[in-house]
């Protein structure tokens, strides 16, 4: 057994573990952290299969943005735990349901790849040699070479999201004192200070 | 048996003990950074800072460290234990994890990974983890707002750091650190007629870059004047509130690798890491180690100038600068950029 299956199984226990506690723990802050190490050991799993890029991106977009947003929507939330629970039973066939298809999905997969191992081989795309080409030029070359419209396609439905998004939150308020740093900064003698000759024992 | 040992157990011993020697030189670095942060602040405002222990006060931080080990940690009732002293490991644990592919002089790194600046900007982005999870363990008001804000704060400025590390690697062309800095051997001062010199880096090609990256770099990692997470005279020590003894120094020693990691960083992408400022013999002679050392400790210097003297930022103020300012100036510039090299064919 070599070195890398060790840290296959390595990874690959910690990952299933934690992902099992995220589900199985009663905090839902806790839930949270064992999300993070699920991806992270993830990450290290992408390491294994040479997709360095891959896993640093995961660590960066998932780990570094997507579940710091979760972990403050949920510490700030005042989750009732009992409450929660109570459900579980109503909810079980549904998730049974998604589990099932699931699990049927990943059969297909991997049985495919078992029957018919010449399928894997017949890709569009030859996967070049990583001592040539490191694996982050050859991925550039294919987002921005043969997939370019798909790929400008995706950051424009992420745009449009995300312009939805700050419309339905944008609310203009009339009778709110907001700061303007260039009015204030455009500002001279002249403008702000009026010189007022008082005479002397009269006051204004 | 034999093939094992050569193959697997001794490259692994070599870099354990490659590691342990870079971990204690840079904790003895960390230690007198830290003084020389006091000695700088004391000096601006005209006073001695630490001058008791040892001479010059030069063994001030050890006479603190041994302070911190002995004391008693104080573990509040409320708090989440485990987390809570969690927090402090993660902190320090990924702050110290950076370092592994920072080159210090040719080839002098432990793993020269083809994605090193990605990984050191994947790693420096879960330093946050450590901030928020001590912020929530400590089951208190104050740490709790110093958490939240320094999420929202690390996480606005890492946008605009991505994009001038976007800007760098645009004209180099690699994410190997090793070859970011053997890049910045021909550029501007080659073409002004000097090369090998000061102007080839990549501080005057892409100035604009440079200043928001060192700006971002004192958001990241809550230096003043964006100190909001611990702002003292709002939420007494933010996030720390609650920390005491060895956890307070582990959190402490994690924020000064995580500030030294970003002088590094600095010094990698716009000041030729270990390159001589000129081209001459007796500077070639010196060797690269110390040039790295003398930059870093140059842009340490300017983190804590900025300390002593700038004043702290308001909350809406720091999201302005890093939201309004910061990202469309650094997205232009990266377009700027990318025209400029493909239009004069350097790319």
């Amino acid at each position: 057994m070599g070195l890398q299956a060790i840290f296959f199984y390595i990874f690959a226990f910690i990952a299933v573990a934690s992902a099992f506690m995220v589900i199985s723990a009663k905090n839902p802050v806790h839930s949270v952290l064992f999300l993070i190490l699920t991806f992270f050991n993830s990450a290290g799993l992408f390491l294994l299969t040479g997709a360095e890029f891959l896993a640093m991106i995961l660590l960066v977009v998932y780990i570094g943005a997507v579940a710091v947003l979760f972990l403050f929507v949920v510490m700030m939330l005042d989750i009732d735990f009992a409450e929660l629970r109570s459900g579980i039973l109503q909810y079980a066939p549904i998730g049974i349901v998604i589990g099932l298809i699931l699990a049927a999905e990943l059969i297909v997969v991997i049985g495919g790849s078992v029957l018919a191992p010449e399928a894997a081989k017949s890709i569009t795309m030859p996967i070049p040699n990583p001592a040539v080409r490191t694996n982050t030029a050859a991925l550039g070359d294919v987002l921005y070479t043969n997939y370019v419209y798909f790929f400008q396609l995706a950051g424009m439905v992420l745009l449009v999201a995300m312009i939805g998004a700050i419309v339905l939150t944008l609310r203009h308020r009339t009778n709110v004192k907001r700061q303007d740093i260039s009015r204030q900064v455009a500002r001279t003698p002249e403008t702000a200070v009026e010189v007022v000759k008082v005479k002397s024992g009269q006051g204004l | 048996m034999d093939s094992f040992f050569w193959t697997y157990v001794w490259p692994a011993l070599i870099m354990v003990g490659q590691s342990l020697l870079l971990l204690v030189c840079l904790l003895v670095f960390i230690a007198y950074i830290l003084l020389a942060d006091r000695k700088i602040w004391a000096a601006v405002q005209l006073r001695r800072g630490p001058n008791v222990v040892g001479p010059f006060g030069l063994f001030q931080s050890f006479a603190d460290l041994l302070k911190f080990i002995l004391k008693e940690p104080i573990i509040p009732a409320g708090a989440n234990k485990g987390v809570f002293l969690l927090a402090p490991l993660i902190s320090v644990t990924l702050a110290l994890a950076t370092w592994a592919v920072i080159p210090f002089s040719q080839n002098w790194v432990i793993a020269n990974i083809n994605v090193g600046i990605l990984y050191v900007f994947a790693i420096s982005s879960l330093e946050v983890y450590g901030i928020i999870m001590a912020g929530w363990a400590s089951n208190s008001k104050y740490p709790f707002l110093g958490a939240l804000r320094s999420a929202a704060q690390m996480v606005s400025y890492e946008v605009s750091i991505g994009f001038v590390i976007v800007s760098v690697l645009l004209c180099v062309g690699s994410l190997n650190l090793t070859d970011i800095v053997n890049a910045q051997h021909d550029g501007l001062g080659t073409m002004m007629g000097l090369p090998a010199s000061f102007l080839d880096w990549h501080w005057l090609a892409l100035f604009p870059m440079f200043v928001i990256f060192f700006i971002s770099a004192l958001a990241e990692t809550n230096r003043p004047p964006f100190d909001l997470p611990e702002a003292e005279s709002e939420l007494v020590a933010g996030y720390m509130v609650e920390y005491s003894s060895a956890p307070y120094m582990m959190l402490m020693l994690g924020e000064y690798a995580a500030i030294l990691m970003m002088c590094s960083l600095t010094t990698i992408l716009f000041l030729g890491g270990w390159l001589p400022p000129v081209d001459v013999w007796f500077l070639n002679w010196v060797p690269g180690i110390i040039w790295f050392m003398l930059k870093g400790s140059m842009v340490f210097f300017m983190f804590a100038m900025v300390k002593a003297f700038v004043p702290r930022y308001r909350y809406d103020q720091l999201m302005r600068l890093g939201w309004k300012v910061f990202l469309p100036l650094s997205l232009a510039m990266v377009v700027i950029v990318a025209f400029v090299l493909k239009l004069m064919g350097w790319a």
